[in-house]
């Protein structure tokens, strides 16, 4: 590929190596590798579907070219944990009935990710609104999703 | 707030073991964890990249069309235009299994001369990349020459006015005539006549249409889609000229669809690309591309001139409602069906006139969307129902007391209601759960509104619709369903499985759903109309209980008892009364398959079959069974900014009987969000048909700072017609949200801004033209 570049970035965990040409973004890249669910919505920035953490911060992975953030550590919702070893908010989401298409609801865990890795554990209703508020959510009116940030903070704090 | 002790359910699920438990889905992990397939997640070697090229104009003449620049650049496989099209147009009417006459509503593939819509599509590319695609599209050249359109209802059905097809602009026209108006407005003490607005909405499903298209060695053309509506195949094989049984739709779990996948989106433009290329090709829409890509909710504009008694009783209605139906009719007369038999609401109303119409516009084409007419009529009878209180001086939940329908009344179309009624009950525990009333403070005013709705759940009962599913037991004692429904998100899936797991005795994870493809699965119909789980349900439920009834009469053989002594549950088979004498459903299973008892079976059901109505009374059997509930909200308004902010929303909703309570206050929920945003914030912006807010930037749906947590009442009346009595919440959840909260905002100010959304700025003037500034 002419202009291609190899960028090298750590993907939950794993070194990974893509040719990603200049006007690539992130979102192209990790769904070229084969992480599909980092969802495409908007491609604009307005919906966060396509949330990962890029070395802790959720960012949206479609307004980033890979060339500018090689050598990052990037995390997507399956490299929070696994069906084995669930992360709290996997298990809240799943448990509280918080998904319903679920296209939204990877990046949607993403988010909360980031507001317990950056704020606060014990969010309040503000903090967890402010949080989300780059995420749409056509399906479930947010009701079910607070519960379950709720109920992954419990769980979060009963672990210590 | 899904506690359940502000959730109270009539009729405790007691013989239950499945059903009625707010189970996790059984699609839920695979969500949560990112592991869930859709259909944009497919990829195939040597797969081409599609893109679709879109008018500029919303009516013109296509005078010139040149590819040959695109065609000769490299990586580009394929460029289409009307030139190289079959002589063929893409069905638009109403899809699925029925054999009943369709309505004369074919649209072009692709523009052949007339444009009639901003965005509609001039050529489709297959290029190595999408980026190669995209640069091929500029390069094809084309000449449009702007017609005269007609942008409003107004213009359209002006003397003179331009024509966008056919003879006329009229599309379709509906009329109740029932009782006597003129004697009912002669005894009204009261005649109180207004007129309200809705806009042109957008699904803004997070998943945009996408489509991976490959013709196999059977010369069979494979579609993997993000579709409601699998059994397209057949439009799609006729649009494309090749026998039904050589188009397979293959669903999957569908990223959201609301009625804006139940017409057909990208499938006939990947066919063709895919049997021209005879290579495997992806189209995904961009956010951009599915704005202009599929049908919007219809505005309406409906006036209500309403009697009533001084003591507030309905004495005679007349309704006048005029939809914008856009360029192409899709399932636009359905939608002015079925806002035609809502639009008297849930009460009885004896003396009722309505005419109704849908008029062709060079705007979107309009099509189906949750709520599917009998929003928009909600929408204008709960706000009528409000502004008569206030000139009766009636409280406004009394006044809908006096008037709501019970069970044996007629309704709009003289078939009296069977089922449960429960509008008052949903309606004053929604109101009652509001609590204590929010303190106004500075420019702040609080109000309050509530609204009730009829909605239907399932298709029209001409169409003879029908539902078919597989179920079997396996040789280690997990179940299958095997049905072609598609699950759009709401747990059609899950659903299933929680029937038959309730009726052969095992877990939720014990049962594997095979969905969604029309080459594998029963074909079971559309996943629309709130029909789902009513069609499909009932099928699984009736092939479930063939399969146990088989299981019983073996084990009752074996036990040396009748079978009605027997049950099952935890893959236990078991004499009820000595539940000691037992087996284990695998042990019974292989005992079943060694004596050659069938262990599953194939049902069809089917719901009511009618002729059609009386086209000049409008009377007659329309649906199976209708949904009655309530949206009580408190709202504030900054009568400073014109803001609105819901500070409380509840919905309390009679489902008959909840399969899965914890989906049913998600429908509850999200319904609620959607009804939000109608009320306040969308509105998709034609100006001369050009849509001006093709982004979720300038098309504003609600987030999780504008929605308060949403309080679901679930009541069971156990009366549907749906399994074990239920009925349907997909659409009802949304339809009276957008009216309760208009009555909130007139409620809090005073003023009634009777057109949809209520912005800011919308308030603003309102206050100033009342003279009720901050």
């Amino acid at each position: 590929m002419k202009d291609a570049k190899i960028i090298r970035l750590t993907v939950n965990g794993r070194e990974r190596e893509v040719g990603a040409l200049p006007n690539e973004t992130l979102l192209e890249s990790l769904r070229g590798l084969g992480y599909f669910e980092v969802k495409s919505g908007c491609e604009k920035g307005d919906c966060g579907a396509c949330a990962v953490l890029l070395d802790g911060e959720a960012v949206d992975s479609c307004l980033l070219l890979t060339w500018t953030v090689e050598g990052a550590s990037i995390t997507t919702v399956s490299g929070l944990g696994s069906v084995d070893e669930p992360h709290p908010l996997h298990k809240a989401f799943i448990d509280r009935g918080a998904a319903q298409c679920g296209y939204c609801t990877p990046g949607l865990i993403i988010a909360a990710k980031s507001m317990f890795d950056n704020d606060t554990r014990e969010p309040s209703e503000d903090d967890m609104r402010l949080a989300l508020s780059g995420n749409l959510c056509r399906c479930t009116g947010y009701t079910k999703v607070f519960d379950a940030i709720d109920e992954a903070a419990r769980i979060m704090r009963e672990r210590g | 707030m899904s506690d359940s002790a502000i959730t109270p359910r009539a009729g405790a699920n007691v013989d239950f073991r499945q059903v009625g438990k707010p189970l996790p889905r059984i699609d839920a992990p695979g969500k949560a964890h990112g592991k869930t397939r859709y259909a944009g997640d497919y990829v195939m070697p040597n797969m081409l990249h599609a893109k679709v090229l879109r008018s500029p104009e919303a009516s013109a003449r296509l005078t010139r069309i040149d590819a040959s620049k695109a065609r000769a650049l490299p990586g580009v496989a394929c460029v289409l235009t009307h030139v190289e099209l079959p002589d063929r147009m893409a069905p638009t009417d109403i899809p699925g299994q029925t054999g009943r006459k369709r309505l004369d509503t074919d649209q072009q593939i692709l523009v052949r001369e007339r444009v009639r819509y901003h965005g509609e599509p001039l050529a489709l590319v297959a290029a190595e990349s999408a980026a190669i695609a995209e640069k091929a599209m500029d390069l094809i050249a084309f000449d449009l020459e702007p017609l005269p359109g007609v942008y409003s209802v107004e213009d359209a059905l002006a003397p003179g006015a331009p024509v966008v097809q056919g003879a006329d602009n009229i599309v379709s026209t509906y009329k109740v005539r029932k009782g006597d108006v003129q004697a009912g407005f002669a005894a009204a003490d009261t005649i109180i006549e207004n007129t309200y607005h809705t806009q042109f909405i957008e699904h803004a499903f997070l998943e945009p249409e996408v489509g991976l298209a490959w013709v196999d060695e059977n010369e069979v053309i494979n579609i993997r889609m993000s579709t409601q509506v699998i059994e397209h195949f057949r439009f799609i094989a006729e649009a494309v000229g090749v026998p039904h049984n050589k188009v397979r739709i293959l669903g999957s779990l569908v990223g959201g669809g609301f009625g804006g996948k139940e017409d057909i989106t990208v499938e006939i433009y990947l066919a063709l690309l895919a049997r021209a290329t005879g290579r495997p090709v992806r189209l995904c829409y961009t956010r951009e591309d599915s704005f202009f890509g599929h049908g919007k909710r219809h505005p309406f504009s409906i006036t209500h001139r309403t009697g009533f008694t001084r003591d507030g009783k309905i004495t005679a209605l007349q309704v006048d409602m005029t939809a914008d139906a856009g360029a192409y009719v899709f399932l636009s007369p359905y939608v002015l069906l079925y806002a035609t038999v809502a639009s008297p609401g849930p009460y009885r109303v004896d003396n009722l006139h309505v005419d109704a119409r849908a008029v062709a516009t060079n705007n979107m084409y309009t099509s189906a969307f949750r709520g599917f007419g009998a929003a928009q009529a909600c929408v204008a009878h709960e706000q009528q129902m409000d502004e008569a209180a206030k000139a009766l001086g009636i409280d406004p939940l009394e006044l809908r007391r006096r008037n709501f329908l019970r069970t044996g009344d007629p309704i709009a179309t003289g078939v009296p209601i069977e089922s449960a009624v429960w509008s008052d009950e949903c309606m004053t525990r929604a109101w009652d759960a509001l609590g204590e009333r929010s303190e106004e403070r500075g420019p702040i005013r609080i109000g309050r509104g509530v609204a009730a709705y009829q909605q239907s759940y399932g298709r029209i009962t001409w169409l003879h619709d029908t539902s078919e599913a597989w179920v079997g037991v396996e040789m280690d004692g997990t179940v299958v369903v095997r049905s072609g429904v598609t699950d759009i998100g709401a747990g059609q899936v899950s659903a299933l499985a929680q029937i038959a797991a309730e009726l052969l005795g095992v877990g939720l994870t014990d049962v594997t759903v095979y969905n969604s493809d029309s080459a594998t699965t029963p074909l079971a119909g559309t996943t629309t109309a709130t029909r789902a789980l009513y069609m499909t349900g009932n099928a699984v439920r009736l092939a479930a209980e063939a399969v146990r009834g088989r299981l019983l009469d073996r084990a009752a053989r074996a036990f040396g008892v009748e079978t009605n002594a027997v049950d099952m549950a935890d893959s236990v088979v078991f004499v009820r009364d000595r539940p000691q004498t037992c087996m284990s459903l695998t042990d019974l299973v292989a005992t079943c398959a060694s004596e050659g008892i069938h262990r599953s079976e194939l049902v069809m059901f089917r719901a009511p079959f009618t002729d059609g109505i009386d086209a000049e009374t409008g009377q007659g059997r329309v649906h199976p069974d209708y949904a009655y509930g309530a949206q009580a909200v408190e709202v504030a308004v900054d009568t400073e900014t014109g803001e609105v902010s819901v500070l409380k929303c509840i919905g309390a909703h009679d489902v008959g009987q909840a399969i899965n309570p914890d989906a049913v206050e998600g429908q509850i929920e999200g319904g609620t969000s959607q009804g939000l945003g109608y009320a306040l914030s969308e509105e998709l912006i034609y100006e001369n048909g050009k849509l001006v807010t093709p982004s979720f930037s300038e098309y504003l749906i609600p987030t999780a700072m504008d929605m308060p947590r949403v309080q679901s009442i679930i009541l069971e009346s156990r009366s549907g017609v749906g399994p074990f009595g239920a009925k349907g919440i997909g659409e009802p959840s949304l339809t009276p949200v957008a009216p309760a909260i208009a009555n909130a905002v007139a409620d809090a100010i005073g003023v009634r801004i009777a057109d949809l959304p209520i912005t800011p700025e919308k308030v603003v003037k309102a206050l100033a033209s009342a003279g009720r500034g901050p």
